[in-house]
C-alpha cells in the first residue's frame, strides 16, 4: 500500500469520528464533505452556503486531526463540485434513517424538487410536507399519514 | 480603478446581504412557525452567499460592516421595507425568480470561483423561488383580504424589477469576457416565469411605471441607512469583538 493511500485511509478513519453537531448520528465522512486528501492538506468542501455548522465542523476536524497527530495537515474547502446529498454514503443514509429523520431521495429523483418522503418510523410512503424549510437549512418537515407522527426530511440538494 | 470582477462580486453580495439582514427582520414575528423557519432558513442562505461574494470581492466581514451607505451596491428591490407578510413574498417573489436565472448563468462564468458559488448557490436559491411563487398563488388566490395585501405588496415592488436587468459600463466588459452573467438576455425568460405566477395567483401583471433605480452606483432609498445602523452597530462599537 502506498504511502498516499495509507494516509487517505487513516484520516478517514480518523475523521469518521466527527460528528455533525446539528445532526450528531452522522459523521462528516458519512456526509461526503471530505474529499480529498493529499500529502498537506484535508480538502473539505460545505453542505449549504448558509450552513451556521460549516464553521464549528471545520473547527472539529482541526482538533481530531491534531489529536491523531496529523497537525502539519491544513484544511482546504473547496467549493466546486458542488456538494450533493448523492454523496451520503449509504451507512449514512440508514444512520439518518434510525435517528428518525428520513434519508433525500437519491439519483434522478432529486433533480426534481420534489420531496417524496418515506416514514422513516413505519416505512409508509403516505407522507405529506408539512414545511419546506425545517429546523435546519438540510432539513424539510413532513408528517405520516398512515403512523401520524412528523419526521424531518434531509432535503435533496 | 478597482478590478472590475470585484465590482461584479460586490453586487451580488450587496444583494444577498441587504436582503438576508432584512428578512432575519422576520425571525420570531412571522405569521406562523412554518413560515418563521422558512424566512430564516433564506435568509441564513442568502447571508452565506454574501460570504462568499465579498470574499472575493475582499475580506467579506470589512465589507459588511464596515462600508457606510454610498458604498453599497445592492438593488433598491432588497432594501425595501418588509411591509406586511405579503409585501415581503412579492419582494421575495420578483427577487428570488431574478436570482435563480442569473446564478444558473453564473454557473458558465468564466471566472471559476464565481461560478462555483453560483453552482451551489442556484440550488438553493430554487427552493426561495418555489417558495415565494406558492406564496404568491396562496396569497393572490386565497382571502380577499390577502388578496388585497398582495395586490397592494406587489404594486409596491413592481418600481424595482426594471433596475434588476440594467448593465453599465463596469458590467458590459464582463459580459464580453464572459465573466458575469448578461441580465439583459434574461427579463424575457423572467417575465414569462412572474406572467406564469400571476396568472395561477389569479393576479393582474401590474401597469408598467417609472423605474427605480441607482442602487448599483450607491444612489439608496433612506431605508437601506437604517438597515447599516442595525445591522454594522455591534462590530463599529466594539472594533474587533470575538464571540
Amino acid at each position: 500500500m502506498s504511502a498516499a493511500v495509507a494516509l487517505k485511509d487513516r484520516v478517514f478513519e480518523v475523521l469518521a469520528h466527527v460528528l455533525d453537531p446539528e445532526i450528531p448520528c452522522i459523521s462528516v465522512v458519512d456526509l461526503g464533505i471530505v474529499r480529498d486528501v493529499r500529502d498537506d492538506a484535508v480538502v473539505i468542501t460545505p453542505t449549504y452556503t448558509g450552513c451556521p455548522a460549516t464553521l464549528a465542523i471545520e473547527a472539529a476536524i482541526r482538533g481530531e486531526l491534531d489529536r491523531a497527530g496529523l497537525s502539519r495537515l491544513k484544511i482546504e474547502t473547496a467549493l466546486a463540485p458542488a456538494w450533493t446529498t448523492d454523496w451520503i454514503s449509504d451507512a449514512g443514509r440508514e444512520k439518518l434513517r434510525a435517528y428518525g429523520i428520513a434519508p433525500p431521495p437519491k439519483g434522478a429523483a432529486r433533480s426534481s424538487l420534489r420531496d417524496d418522503a418515506t416514514c422513516p418510523r413505519c416505512g409508509s410512503a403516505r407522507t405529506e410536507e408539512i414545511s419546506r424549510f425545517g429546523s435546519t437549512p438540510c432539513k424539510a418537515l413532513h408528517r405520516c399519514l398512515d403512523c401520524r407522527e412528523p419526521f424531518d426530511l434531509f432535503k435533496c440538494h | 480603478m478597482a478590478d472590475p470582477v470585484h465590482e461584479c462580486a460586490l453586487r451580488l453580495g450587496d444583494d444577498s446581504l441587504i436582503l438576508g439582514q432584512r428578512l432575519s427582520e422576520w425571525c420570531g414575528h412571522a405569521p406562523m412557525l412554518e413560515v418563521d423557519l422558512s424566512l430564516a432558513n433564506i435568509a441564513l442562505d442568502l447571508v452565506g452567499q454574501a460570504t462568499l461574494f465579498l470574499g472575493v470581492a475582499g475580506d467579506a466581514d470589512k465589507l459588511a460592516f464596515h462600508r457606510d451607505v454610498l458604498d453599497f451596491k445592492n438593488c433598491l428591490l432588497v432594501e425595501q421595507p418588509n411591509g406586511d407578510f405579503a409585501q415581503t413574498i412579492a419582494r421575495q417573489f420578483l427577487f428570488s425568480n431574478w436570482q435563480e436565472l442569473v446564478f444558473r448563468e453564473l454557473t458558465r462564468s468564466r471566472n471559476a470561483t464565481l461560478a462555483a458559488i453560483a453552482g451551489k448557490a442556484v440550488k438553493e436559491v430554487a427552493y426561495h423561488a418555489r417558495f415565494a411563487n406558492e406564496w404568491m398563488v396562496r396569497l393572490g388566490d386565497g382571502t380577499a383580504e390577502s388578496r388585497a395585501r398582495v395586490v397592494d405588496g406587489l404594486e409596491w415592488v413592481w418600481r424595482f424589477g426594471d433596475e434588476l436587468f440594467e448593465v453599465d459600463g463596469v458590467i458590459e466588459p464582463l459580459i464580453a469576457s464572459g465573466v458575469s452573467a448578461d441580465v439583459r438576455k434574461l427579463r424575457g425568460e423572467w417575465d414569462q416565469r412572474i406572467a406564469r405566477t400571476l396568472a395561477d395567483a389569479t393576479l393582474e401583471m401590474p401597469k408598467p411605471r417609472r423605474a427605480a433605480k441607482g442602487g448599483r452606483i450607491g444612489h439608496h432609498s433612506e431605508h437601506l441607512g437604517h438597515i447599516l445602523t442595525e445591522m454594522q452597530f455591534l462590530p463599529r462599537a466594539y472594533p474587533g469583538a470575538q464571540w
